[in-house]
Formats: C-alpha cells, sequence, structure tokens
C-alpha cells in the first residue's frame, strides 16, 4: 500500500481550508485515506510513515473527537503526539496566539494541528511558523479535514459525487463545517442546497454558487445526502431562533421531513447532536439512513492521510533536523 | 524681523484656484506677499528657500488624528504624531478625545496644548469629547471646552447611541455654535464585527455587519441636526447609502459637512486578503462601490474633506486573530499621496485635491489658516506631486507602523514643511 509514497498529493506545506484544494489533491487524499480505512480495520494498526515526527495539537477550543482523532491519526503513523489544550484564560493573561504559536515553534514540531475559535487564526500561524499547519476548525471559516472525511464516507457509499443532490442544514452562518463541505462538493461535482431560517443564513449565501431554501420540506425534496448541521446552544434561545422547539418543529430532521428526500437519501451529522433539536433521535440512531458513526472512523483515517501527505512534503528525516 | 522668500515656486491656492509659478515671502511667520511678479526684479536680501519649480502649497489640515497621549505613549505622543504629520506635509492636526483620560474637561484640553507647545513640530488643535468618558450618557461642558481651545466636540469612533442624548448634545452645542463631529456606526449591529457583510466576510468567516448600520445612524443624527440646528461634521463617511443621505441634507440646506478617510478611498474590503490585521479600520473597509462612491463623492466636492484617521497600534494589538485585532492604521504620511492620487486618476485637479486637505478644513473648524494669502500664517508644503516611490514602513515618522499601504506605489509627497515660515521636516535632511 505505500507504491505512492513520496509522490505529492498536496502542493502546498499546509492544509487550511478546502477553498483552495484542486480536485487533483482532494481525490488523492480521499484515495490515501482508503487505504488507511483497511489499515485501521486490521488487528496490526501501526505504521511507521511519522517516525521521528512531532506531531503537536494545539486546541483552543474545546474539543473531545476532532482532538482525538488527530491524536490516533497521529500515533498510528508513528509520531510523537503533543496534545495541548489553551483555555481563553491564558490569552486573557495577555500572551497572543502568536506568542504561544512561537513558543511551540521553539520546540521544533514538524506538524501543528490547531483548532482556533478565531477565524484565520491557522492562516496567522501558517505565516509565522517553520512547521506543516492543519486546521482543525477556526472560527466560522473552515473546518477542511471535517469536509474530507465526509467526502470519504459519502464516496464509500455513491461511488462519485456527479450528479449527487447535498443538502447542508442548519446554522450555515456560522459554521465552519458548512464552508468547508460547501467549497469541496461544489468542486467535486455534487450540487449543494443550504436549508436554513433566514437568521442562519448569511444574506450573500447564493454567491457560493448553491441554491437557498428556507423550507426543509420543498428543499429535501429530490436531495441524496442530508447533512445536518449542529446548532450551538447559545444560538437557540430567542437570538436567532425563538426556541429549540420551533427550531425543531420546522428545520429538525425527523422521519416526516426526511420522508421528502429521495428514496434512500443518507443522513449525515458532524457531531456532537442536539437530539431533539436539529435531528431526531429516531432518525439519528437509523442503521440504514444514517452515516453517522461511520463518519467518526472516516475522521481518522481521512486525518492519517493529511499527516501523510503533509509528511511527504517535509524534508528527510523531518523539516527542522540541522 | 525675520524673512524668507520661497523663490521659483508653482504657487497654489486651493481656495482660490490660483496655480501660477511665482515666490512667497514670509515676515515673522506670516506671508507677507506672494505672487509671479514678486522679486521679478532679482533676489532679494534675506534667507532663500528654492522651491525648483515644485508646488508650494498651504500646509495640509487633519482632521482625525489619534495619538496615545495621554495614556498610550507607547503608540504614539503628540511628539511622535507630529513627526509623521510634518512628514506628510500636515502643518495642523485635530487630535481626537479618545485616549486615557479622555480629553472630556478644560483642564485635560489644556494639557494637550501645553504637550504640544512643548512636544510637536506642527499645530495641534484638542478636539473634546461629546459626552464625559465617551460614556454617551452626559454631555461635556461644551461653553468651558471651547474658551479652553477644543475647537469640535466629538466621541471619536464612538457612536452616541441614545438618540435623546444625541439631540440634547445637538442642542445645547448650538447655543455656542460648536462644531460637532459625528461617528456612524450602530453599535446594536456593529458590537463584535470586524468587517463589512458581503460575500468575502462570508468566505472569511468573519462577523460583519451590514454598511447600512453607517446610513442608519447618518440618517438619525440628520433628522437631530435639522431639528436643532448645530452645526454637524460626520468624521467619516465610507458608503454610498450614507453619502445619498448627506447628498440630500446639503440640498435641503441643512449645515452638514462630511469627512472620508484616505484609506476608504484608496482600499476595498478585498484588501483585507488572508486577515490582514493592518487593514481592520473603523468603520470597516467597503465594497468596491462603494469605494468608487467615495472618490465620486470628493471629486463632485459631497465629501467636503479628505482625512487621515491616524490610528497608531502596537504590534501587540495587531498581531492578533482578524476578530481580535486593534482598529486602526497610521495615515499621516500617505493622507497626500492617497489624495494625490485622485488627481494622477483624473478624477480631480490638482488644486481640487488639495483644497479637501487645507481650506475645506479650515472653513469647517472656521480657522484663518490653510490658505495662500497676505496676513495668513505661513503654513507651508512643499510638494512634489509625481515623485514615485514604493511605501516602506521603514521609511515612517510615526512611532507606531500599522500602514495599510505597504509596497504600495504612489506618486507624489512633501519634500518640505514649515509652520509660521520655520522648517519642520526636510526630506533632502533624510538620513536612511
Amino acid at each position: 500500500m505505500r507504491g505512492a509514497a513520496h509522490s505529492p498529493i498536496l502542493k502546498t506545506s499546509h492544509l487550511l481550508g478546502t477553498e483552495a484544494l484542486s480536485v487533483d489533491e482532494i481525490v488523492g487524499l480521499l484515495d490515501l485515506a482508503e487505504d488507511y480505512v483497511a489499515l485501521n480495520r486490521a488487528a496490526e494498526k501501526k505504521t511507521a510513515v511519522l517516525k521521528g515526527c512531532t506531531l503537536i495539537n494545539l486546541f483552543f477550543e474545546a474539543s473531545t473527537r476532532t482532538q482525538s482523532s488527530f491524536e490516533l491519526a497521529g500515533k498510528r503513523l508513528g509520531a510523537d503526539v503533543m496534545n495541548m489544550s489553551v483555555n481563553s484564560s491564558s490569552v486573557s493573561k495577555g500572551e497572543t496566539l502568536l506568542d504561544t504559536a512561537t513558543t511551540l515553534n521553539a520546540m521544533r514540531p514538524d506538524i501543528l494541528v490547531v483548532r482556533h475559535q478565531d477565524s484565520g487564526a491557522a492562516e496567522l500561524l501558517s505565516r509565522k511558523l517553520d512547521c506543516s499547519v492543519v486546521n482543525a476548525g477556526d472560527g466560522a471559516h473552515e473546518h477542511p479535514t471535517q469536509a474530507l472525511l465526509d467526502a470519504l464516507t459519502i464516496r464509500r457509499h455513491r461511488g462519485s459525487f456527479e450528479g449527487l443532490t447535498v443538502a447542508i442544514c442548519g446554522d450555515i452562518a456560522h459554521s465552519r463545517v458548512a464552508r468547508s463541505n460547501i467549497h469541496l462538493l461544489s468542486k467535486m461535482g455534487a450540487r449543494v442546497r443550504l436549508i436554513a431560517p433566514k437568521t442562519l443564513l448569511p444574506p450573500e449565501a447564493g454567491r457560493f454558487g448553491v441554491e437557498i431554501f428556507t423550507d426543509m420540506h420543498r428543499g429535501l425534496e429530490g436531495v441524496d445526502i442530508v447533512m445536518m448541521l449542529r446548532l450551538q446552544l447559545e444560538r437557540m434561545t430567542g437570538a436567532f431562533v425563538p426556541s429549540t422547539r420551533e427550531y425543531f418543529r420546522f428545520f429538525g430532521l425527523d422521519r416526516e421531513k426526511l420522508a421528502y428526500a429521495k428514496p434512500g437519501a443518507l443522513v449525515m451529522h458532524p457531531g456532537p447532536m442536539n437530539r431533539g433539536v436539529e435531528i431526531d433521535s429516531v432518525v439519528a440512531d437509523d442503521i440504514d439512513v444514517s452515516l453517522i458513526h461511520e463518519q467518526v472512523e472516516m475522521g481518522v483515517a481521512i486525518r492519517m492521510a493529511v499527516l501523510d501527505a503533509l509528511a511527504r512534503g517535509l524534508p528527510r528525516g523531518g523539516r527542522n533536523t540541522p | 524681523m525675520t524673512r524668507t522668500a520661497f523663490l521659483n515656486a508653482r504657487l497654489i491656492d486651493p481656495a482660490s484656484g490660483f496655480d501660477e509659478p511665482g515666490a512667497l515671502l514670509v515676515e515673522d511667520g506670516r506671508i507677507a506677499d506672494l505672487g509671479p511678479r514678486l522679486f521679478a526684479g532679482g533676489k532679494p536680501d534675506c534667507p532663500t528657500v528654492d522651491c525648483k519649480g515644485q508646488v508650494l502649497s498651504p500646509g495640509l489640515i487633519d482632521m482625525r488624528v489619534f495619538t496615545g497621549e495621554p495614556g498610550s505613549e507607547h503608540r504614539e505622543t503628540l511628539g511622535s504624531a507630529s513627526e509623521a504629520a510634518a512628514a506628510g506635509g500636515v502643518t495642523t492636526m485635530v487630535v481626537m478625545p479618545n485616549t486615557d483620560p479622555v480629553i472630556d474637561a478644560p483642564s485635560l484640553v489644556d494639557f494637550i496644548t501645553r504637550r504640544a507647545a512643548a512636544t510637536a513640530r506642527v499645530r495641534v488643535l484638542p478636539m473634546a469629547a461629546l459626552t464625559r468618558g465617551l460614556a454617551g450618557e452626559t454631555m461635556t461642558e461644551i461653553g468651558l471646552l471651547m474658551e479652553a481651545g477644543a475647537v469640535a466636540f466629538g466621541d471619536g469612533d464612538h457612536t452616541i447611541a441614545n438618540a435623546r442624548v444625541m439631540r440634547r448634545a445637538l442642542s445645547y452645542a448650538s447655543n455656542f455654535d460648536a462644531l460637532v463631529v459625528g461617528h456612524a456606526e450602530d453599535p446594536d449591529l456593529t458590537t463584535g464585527t470586524a468587517m463589512t457583510e458581503s460575500e468575502f466576510a462570508m468566505r472569511l468567516g468573519v462577523a460583519a455587519a451590514p454598511a447600512i448600520a453607517e446610513t442608519i445612524i447618518v440618517e438619525r443624527d440628520i433628522r437631530l441636526v435639522e431639528l436643532t440646528g448645530a452645526r454637524y461634521h460626520l468624521g467619516q463617511v465610507s458608503c454610498r447609502s450614507a453619502l445619498e443621505v448627506v447628498i440630500a441634507a446639503k440640498a435641503r440646506g441643512l449645515p452638514i459637512t462630511c469627512a472620508v478617510s484616505a484609506h476608504h478611498l484608496a482600499l476595498n474590503e478585498l484588501d483585507v486578503g488572508a486577515y490582514f490585521t493592518f487593514r481592520k479600520v473603523k468603520p470597516p473597509l467597503r465594497s468596491e462601490a462603494d469605494r468608487a462612491a467615495m472618490v465620486e463623492g470628493v471629486a463632485e466636492g459631497a465629501i467636503d474633506v479628505i482625512v487621515s484617521s491616524h490610528d497608531p497600534q502596537a504590534a501587540d494589538t495587531k498581531r492578533q486573530t482578524f476578530g481580535h485585532a486593534a482598529f486602526g492604521a497610521v495615515g499621516l504620511e500617505t493622507l497626500l499621496p492617497v489624495a494625490l492620487g485622485l488627481y494622477h486618476d483624473g478624477r480631480t485637479t490638482l488644486a481640487h485635491a488639495l483644497r479637501t486637505l487645507t481650506s475645506a478644513p479650515a472653513d469647517i473648524l472656521g480657522l484663518k489658516i490653510g490658505r495662500l494669502e497676505k496676513g495668513a500664517a505661513a503654513d507651508l508644503a512643499l510638494i512634489d506631486p509625481d515623485v514615485p516611490y514604493i511605501l516602506e514602513p521603514s521609511d515612517l515618522h510615526s512611532r507606531a507602523l500599522n500602514t495599510p499601504f505597504e509596497g504600495r506605489r504612489f506618486m507624489g509627497r512633501a519634500l518640505a514643511t514649515f509652520v509660521s515660515g520655520e522648517c519642520v521636516y526636510d526630506r533632502s535632511k533624510e538620513v536612511r
């Protein structure tokens, strides 16, 4: 399976978003990830692709699943993995994001995985640091590995993206998952629909080249894939929608609304779910339609593929070897 | 009596449109004589400045300068700002009250005046806060502040959110014929945002507010001006819809003027690029259509004044993510080149571009400067309007280097600057 090793998959030394990725880069990552899906299902899950490399997970925002997914990916590839969770208090102590980053830079990591609550944080770090930077979510900007794992999940079920219609539903305005998926799915030839109340939809959303719906029934008609987004708690009560029950009534995915989609339509969610708010448990737990657990499995494989692809750009023996 | 003769100049008096070769004589800090035939008979017997055919204009008046004095001297002092001003051809700067403490009491106006006299190379005129502590709640002592030397009243880059407070402040200010300078960003719409709502802001995932957040406040303020009769100057206009409101108000004969910041004339929202925080300003950069409307507004005279909105920020407040970085850009040294850009682009005459920087702000402030005429203070800028160069931050004189124009190609800049006939800047003496 290592036959393709050392052929470049990514043209840049960072993965900051899907907007700048080419179709070839996306296909290259998905193909490489297929190898890792197989590896992850084998008894012996460890390789030495990243042997000697140091991977730092720098998380300014709490995240269980993304952080553990990157950690597992790094360890299975043989890297030394360090997790750093920085709570916002150290920022209020006067240390800037760049102070933290330059401190870490001095420890000579090869790859830095960063999650931050502010859009552009990964871009800022990539300009100032010597190592490869992977964006694990920056504000409302991008979350490229989520979109890649979603694409891998879809491709394994549908074979290709051409002719597929994917509906992304919920809090589009504040969602980095939505942005990364819109860019990636559009590039791969899928038709993308956005379904949300207007308060959760940027006024210029149509400029993404997508179809906009504010009604779930009409929006879901004939859809192949339904991608639900998490509604942040602080946005539920009065600020953007009047209440969770009103939201669930009109925008929550239940069997009744799902029936408008194409027969056999599949349901996805980046997690963690708010059951009874954006998705009904009956749908979420239906193994015939829900891909939610498979998404988590694909997450580890796609992150292994991303780390592998970036490591191929590192100088032999690691970028920071004198 | 001290005399200096400026010979071989291209004299431009923007107020009158006078633009001819000639000479100018300064006696004891004032313009004693000027014209095409002055010294035609022979060289004067006093010190001379050979202008080598370059433009001799009234010194620039910048109506919107933030410094860090008092309270944030690490960003900029009155002295360091004045060095930037002098290098930019600016001979008078109106400094904003947004300091720590806020300039909202007569003793603090006096402090600015004294510090400026002791440390600044150019004239410094304090603007006083319109409400105490910039809190938008109670009005300041407008009469006493005027007596102390405040030339205008406003809360800087804060909008007075409460219409009742604004009404009373305008009404009271009109007793003294005081100039009120407004800032127009509806705080309910703009708090927590960093860009103008647009496709680009959506792609970047940066919290954004619609440009009409400005228009809403301009509409309100103009209705209140109509109600109270106060003299009102909109400190910065940045979008087409707000400018249309100003134009309509002027057509109704209301005592309203407005300014635009140089960066809103020269940059648009796309210049934020990959989250460049030096281009995070307040109000945020607008769409290209809005920028074009601002240029049009200056060309047609709907916008009276161009300002720098010079706002020095230290590296630590700019080396942040875009959402958390401070607003503001330095501008004293790029004000003139941006205005000259309108002339080079064929949008205005040279005299008109200079008018927005000299006599127009002087008239609004009620000052007898900004003109080349006998008896006026000899505040002068010697300008090469055509010299091409690339702006390097290291060439700037400001203590802060947060320019949004790094690497920009400009044409034209000040060669030398004189306040009351004294040279406060001479580019030929720069050691780089």
